[in-house]
């Protein structure tokens, strides 16, 4: 999976970070989302999908690659 | 179960739905909800939309194509018009009944009004219409009064004087925000409107609203003075939409009294605004206008409905955004709690307050330290003994108000 983040929609509320604390981070000036892996490992897929799921201002995706559907 | 039918399609209807289908359900699904455009987000109309940053477009939730994905019967610009519980049906404004199963109400709130206040150049904002229309209003560069300094009123005086504009605030209570947040962060509040440039009216009531062949002219104050406006913006709060409920049988006092797995009876779920239940992790009943729990809520009422029994007892996040200042708070707020700053300084507008209450942390609230809110909120998480900040100086008066 790819996941791509949209800094200029994040609203810095940490959710993400919450859910997926190794694909994500926050900028310390700001709070603003950093990816800290942009493939993540298939294990941390769901935790990552829940961040997708939470982000309250719509800032995260993800595209799923053809071979793991 | 054949059938689950979701009315209101906005951020809490659209998550149940999609978390429905992640979740396996796949029976028909209808999504009801009496506005045409497709779904969108809230929070950005008193802030980008309103400065014109953004576009209406960007606050869309999702793409058409991850609708049509959702394989649900979306009804837009359909109003549900009344519910028979028994009957298990759902009738539209044009007459349709709508059998379902089992039903998700995510109906929202809708904004209070003054009496008389049907007037050319009053605004609420709720929708991305009204945005719309309050946004081309503040571009022919007015004098605006906002009435009501909650978030939604301090929000909208932000975007207008971040436009150049002429703003008042008028508020009854002796400084913004303070139901929510106190009378400090209330204080807080204030003085970075003022420095701002926005002026604030607080600690007298509006008494009407004035006008002059159909247009607004002005406000009028609980002491007899007034102050000339050519836009108001009415932010008075909201209030649960249930009158198509009434008579439904439903327990209908703060919005759709649930249980505490956000069911309101058998089959039938709330989720969002319009719910409210008992939180268990506090130990008391909430209605959330927030945004985060929309989505939590949702997910966990369509769990639920799906067979979970989960109990939803989350630790509420909420925040706002005002000029170059982020506010952003984690659990509950007494009136009656402990307030401590437990990081940085309110004098360098950068701080972490935590709220103490019967000897427990129920919150934490941080004034543009989004990392440091984040690291607090596990004390609320984890209701940490409030001794954990035994050596950090209590302020005087250490009550919140
Ligand atoms: C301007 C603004 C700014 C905000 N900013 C923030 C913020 O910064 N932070 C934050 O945490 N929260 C914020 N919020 C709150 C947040 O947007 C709400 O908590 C969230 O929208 C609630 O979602 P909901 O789906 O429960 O209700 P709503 O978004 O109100 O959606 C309910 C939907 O149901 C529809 N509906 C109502 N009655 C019927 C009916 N009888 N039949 C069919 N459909 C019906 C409505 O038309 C509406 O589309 C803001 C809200 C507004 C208005
Ligand atoms: S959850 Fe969304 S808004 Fe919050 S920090 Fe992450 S990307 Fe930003």
């Amino acid at each position: 999976m790819k996941v791509i983040v949209d800094q200029n929609k994040c609203v810095a509320s940490g959710q993400c970070v919450l859910s997926a604390p190794e694909v994500f981070d926050q900028r310390a000036e700001d709070g603003i989302v950093v990816l800290r892996a942009e493939t993540p490992p298939e294990g941390l897929a769901d935790d990552v999908r829940q961040a997708v799921a939470l982000c309250p201002a719509q800032a995260i995706w993800v595209e799923e690659q053809e071979d793991e559907q | 179960m054949k059938r689950i039918v979701i009315v209101g399609a906005s951020a809490a209807g659209l998550t149940a739905a999609e978390t429905l289908r992640r979740r396996g359900w796949d029976g028909r699904l209808t999504l009801i909800g009496e506005e045409s455009r497709p779904p969108y987000d809230r929070p950005p109309l008193s802030k980008q939309i309103l400065t014109g940053a953004w576009g209406p477009e960007r606050a869309t939730l999702r793409s058409l194509p991850d609708l049509a994905r959702l394989r649900a019967d979306l009804r837009l610009g359909q109003r549900a018009v009344a519910l028979d519980v028994p009957g298990r049906r759902v009738r539209l404004g044009g007459g349709e009944s709508i059998g379902f199963d089992a039903l998700v109400i995510a109906t929202g709130v809708a904004p209070r009004r003054l009496p008389d206040s049907d007037l050319a150049g009053v605004h609420v904002l709720r929708s991305l219409d009204d945005a719309i229309a309050l946004r081309a209003a503040l571009r022919a560069g007015p004098r605006v009064v906002v009435v009501g300094a909650g978030f939604l009123g301090t929000e909208v005086a932000a975007a207008a004087r971040a436009m150049g504009l002429d703003v008042t605030v008028a508020e009854p209570e002796p400084v913004p925000v303070r139901r929510p947040f106190g009378d400090r962060i209330g204080a807080l509040v204030a003085a970075l409107h003022r420095d701002h440039g926005t002026r604030l009216r607080c600690g007298v009531p509006v008494r009407r609203l004035r006008g002059a062949g159909g247009r607004v002219t002005g406000v009028e104050f609980g002491d007899g003075t007034t102050l000339p406006a050519d836009i108001v913006v009415l932010a008075l709060g909201a209030r649960p939409a249930t009158v198509w409920l009434e008579g439904s049988g439903l327990r209908l006092g703060d919005g759709v009294g649930c249980d505490a797995n956000c069911q309101a009876a058998p089959g039938i779920y709330a989720a969002g605004d319009v719910a409210s239940w008992p939180n268990a992790h506090f130990g008391t009943r909430m209605r959330l206008e927030h945004r985060m729990n929309a989505t939590e809520q949702a997910m966990a009422a369509a769990g639920n409905l799906l067979g979970d029994v989960t109990p939803f007892a989350p630790v509420p996040y909420f925040w706002t955004d005002q000029y170059d200042t982020r506010i952003q708070a984690y659990g509950i707020f007494p009136p009656d709690a402990e307030m401590r700053i437990v990081h940085g300084d309110p004098s360098d507008s950068h701080f972490a307050a935590a709220y103490g209450h019967h000897g427990r942390v129920v919150g934490v609230l941080g004034w543009n330290a989004p990392r440091q809110v984040r690291t607090l909120r596990r004390l609320v998480v984890d209701r940490a003994p409030w001794t954990t900040f035994a050596a950090i100086p209590a302020l005087s008066p250490a009550t919140v108000n």
